[in-house]
């Protein structure tokens, strides 16, 4: 009975994507779903589309890299606890059981009255329902004295792969007693937790092969995700090596001079040895040029994850704006599922649940010492909006956060495989 | 109806049942050591008690679970006791009333006792190798006598499997389909009833896990029973 009548509530909340699309398909063979991005979103609604539909619609996955380094365990990484061959990803098991059709360029525009996407390299890809996800790009000028191009000099590593081996070889090379400086970005960014889950390995990192290093953050907010739990376990694991400034204090008041390797917080000039500038963000921009985005972001009706401005387009991830839920890659994930269920309906007439997300982040803040944070939500037709919560603890015991820590290497292979088949 | 009853007698038992002295109305505790027998083959208990093929249970009641040093737990009992499980009295019927119920993994190769009056008896017997007064935590403790079990009605729920496998793209973020362990347990091709025991088990908040509460909190039991058709076709 219970069942039934979420169904049919279910049901009526969609009941007009489900109505009109339906022609489309019908109209050339098989419908034709191409998604732009092959990450944490991306590469999840590909494989759900291409798996569920058992080959009724036509699924290409357009992604310029041929190897996804994930960011998230990238600080992992950057610490010696992963291999970086260990976060790549390829897109092989897509291509090969699931029939994806991945297509390896950048897509560079979109039709939105024809319903097509330009590549770079030239082709056309017609599209009964397009999909997404590109992920994050950086507000032009966000940091005074900082663009795109100084990003060898002061690396943003907030794109997995060589940015953060880059960092990574910084901090190494840093000269005994030097200073690491953060640039933490405003709100909302992806990963609310990954610029402090990165100090935690900066200085895990530089206790055993530099502890007299000194690390400051300049950031704009007067507080941040899992605030206290960091905090204690900064103190406790790295005591007077980090020192953060909030907006209280000026933190939010920077320039950085990358030639000179200067960063300026509230009118106080340091020389720094490492510069890690983490702007401000926002939607990829791709979104931009696809005309559906408002302000930084794209706005998305949270039954469906479709385009406030378009039906036709549905965006996941960091680059929608979607109410509650943080930019995380389990977030990009569960919204990946809710959006290829929408679209497998439309187009095919399958049957549509009502939608559900979930989400949980961990953070390591030293060997065996993991915390977590997570929520589940629900669609309304304003926003997706948080129905429940937990959070790890201050104070909890040694064996806890080892397990907690363990859980997150369980996630991981359990997200992986399931974006990637 | 079964889980219903039990937390409305729970909230009454807790309330006219504070003082630590009055705990004997727990059960007979001389009773208790004869039914220990059913115990003893592998377990000891009192002055110089050691591990055997179970731990031994001296200061049982406020000890965390699986907290014994040198005995090697199961993965699930342990991974509780990380989580906080502190055993008191509510626990410990719970997990003697049914082992498997309580910690699917559990290493404790014992059928459970049934008899809700003979688990009141031993547990005030095994009550009396813990410290006092600390020995039954705040914890609310059900009324002795309850059964635990979960209701035979949502046991007989039919799941509908497609359903399942909708909802299963919530777990499969966690939980591997091909059934790997890295550090959250696999829960493919379990026995149905099983699963929504172990369900029912986060959703009534005695296992003590965070994320699985939250999971298992806003499942209904068409949901849970739709889940465990579905990975349980998985398994196969
Ligand atoms: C340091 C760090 C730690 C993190 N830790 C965690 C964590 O522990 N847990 C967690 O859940 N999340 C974590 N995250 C966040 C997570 O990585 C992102 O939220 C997630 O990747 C978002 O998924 P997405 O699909 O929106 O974008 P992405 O995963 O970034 O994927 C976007 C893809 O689109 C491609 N693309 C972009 N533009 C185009 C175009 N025009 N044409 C074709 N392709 C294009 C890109 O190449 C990229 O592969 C972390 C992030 C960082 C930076
Ligand atoms: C066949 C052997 C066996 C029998 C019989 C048995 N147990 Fe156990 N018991 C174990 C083992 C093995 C464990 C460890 C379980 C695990 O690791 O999951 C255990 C664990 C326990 C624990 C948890 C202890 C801790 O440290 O967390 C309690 C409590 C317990 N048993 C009580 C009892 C009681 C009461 C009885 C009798 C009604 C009983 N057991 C009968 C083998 C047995
Ligand atoms: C965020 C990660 C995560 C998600 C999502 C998740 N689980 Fe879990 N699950 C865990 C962890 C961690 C454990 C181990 C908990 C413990 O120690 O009790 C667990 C335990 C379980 C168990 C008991 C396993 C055992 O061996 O006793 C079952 C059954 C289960 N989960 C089912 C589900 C179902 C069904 C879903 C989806 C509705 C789900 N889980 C979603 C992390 C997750």
């Amino acid at each position: 009975m219970n069942l039934n009548r979420r169904l049919f509530m279910g049901g009526a909340a969609a009941a007009a994507t489900l109505a009109a699309p339906m022609v489309h398909g019908a109209t050339n063979g098989k419908p034709k779903v191409v998604v732009i991005g092959g990450g944490a979103g991306g590469a999840t609604a590909a494989r759900y589309i291409a798996k569920d539909s058992k080959g009724e619609i036509n699924v290409t996955l357009v992604e310029p890299s041929r190897s996804y380094y994930t960011c998230f365990f990238s600080n992992l990484y950057m610490a010696g606890f992963r291999e970086l061959g260990s976060i790549a990803h390829s897109y092989g098991t897509l291509a090969s059981d699931f029939g994806v059709n991945v297509v390896h360029d950048w897509a560079v525009g979109i039709d939105r009255e024809a319903r097509t996407v330009t590549l770079a390299g030239g082709a056309t890809l017609p599209y009964d329902r397009l999909i997404l996800s590109p992920g994050i790009d950086f507000v032009d000028g966000a940091v005074q004295g900082w663009d795109v191009t100084h990003q060898n000099a002061m690396p943003h590593a907030f794109k997995a792969g060589s940015q953060s081996e880059l960092l990574k070889a910084q901090i190494e090379a840093m000269p005994e007693g030097g200073t690491f400086a953060m640039v933490a970005p405003p709100n909302p960014f992806r990963c609310p937790p990954g610029p402090y889950e990165r100090i935690s390995m900066v200085a895990h990192i530089l206790k055993d092969k530099n502890p007299t290093a000194k690390i400051i953050i300049a950031d704009p907010k007067d507080k941040f995700s899992k605030m206290a739990l960091f905090q204690e376990g900064w103190a406790d694991n790295y005591p007077g090596m980090i020192d953060w400034i909030g907006a209280d204090f000026g933190g939010g008041n920077v320039s950085v001079d990358p030639d000179a390797m200067t960063v300026t917080i509230d009118g106080e000039e340091t020389k720094v040895d490492v510069c890690n500038v983490i702007p401000a963000m926002k939607a990829g921009r791709i979104c931009e040029l696809a005309g559906i985005t408002d302000g930084n972001w794209a706005p998305v009706n949270p039954h469906t994850m479709q385009a406030r401005m378009d039906e036709n387009i549905h965006v996941l991830g960091d680059a929608s704006q979607q109410g509650d839920m943080p930019k995380s890659a389990f977030a990009a994930n569960s919204q990946a599922k809710v959006a290829a269920m929408a679209v497998r309906a439309a187009l095919t007439g399958s049957k549509l649940f009502p939608a559900k997300f979930t989400n949980t982040c961990w953070s390591l803040i030293d060997t065996d010492n993991g915390v977590k944070v997570g929520a589940s939500y629900e669609a309304t037709d304003e926003k997706i909006a948080k129905v429940d919560g937990f959070i790890s603890q201050t104070g909890e015991d040694d064996a806890l956060r080892k397990a907690t820590y363990e859980e997150s290497i369980g996630w991981y292979a359990g997200i992986t495989a399931d974006m990637f088949g | 109806m079964g889980w219903i009853r039990n937390i409305i007698l729970g909230v009454v038992a807790a309330t006219c049942w504070g003082l630590p002295g009055l705990a004997n109305e727990l059960g007979d505790a001389d009773k208790g050591a004869e039914l220990f027998d059913e115990c003893a083959a592998c377990h000891s208990v009192g002055q110089g008690a050691e591990n055997g093929v179970g731990p031994h249970l001296n200061g049982l009641f406020g000890r965390r679970a699986a907290e014994v040093d040198g005995f090697n737990y199961s993965a699930g009992l342990t991974r509780m006791g990380n989580d906080g499980l502190i055993w008191d009295f509510d626990l410990l019927d719970r997990y003697v009333e049914n082992p498997k119920a309580f910690a699917s993994d559990t290493r404790m190769a014992y059928g459970g006792l049934k008899d809700a009056a003979q688990r009141a008896d031993l547990l005030a017997f095994l009550r009396r190798y813990s410290d006092d007064p600390a020995n039954i935590p705040e914890a609310a403790p059900t009324a002795p006598g309850t059964d635990h079990s979960v209701d035979p009605t949502i046991l007989a729920i039919q799941g509908d499997p497609e359903y399942g496998e909708y909802l299963s793209s919530e777990c499969v973020s966690c939980h591997q389909l091909d059934g790997d362990y890295d550090g959250i347990p696999p829960i493919i091709g379990w026995p149905v009833d099983d699963f929504v025991v172990a369900m029912h088990a986060y959703k009534d908040k005695f296992r003590p896990h965070p994320v699985m509460q939250m999971m298992a909190g806003r499942l209904s039991n068409d949901e849970i029973a739709a889940l465990a058709v579905y990975f349980k076709q998985v398994g196969q």
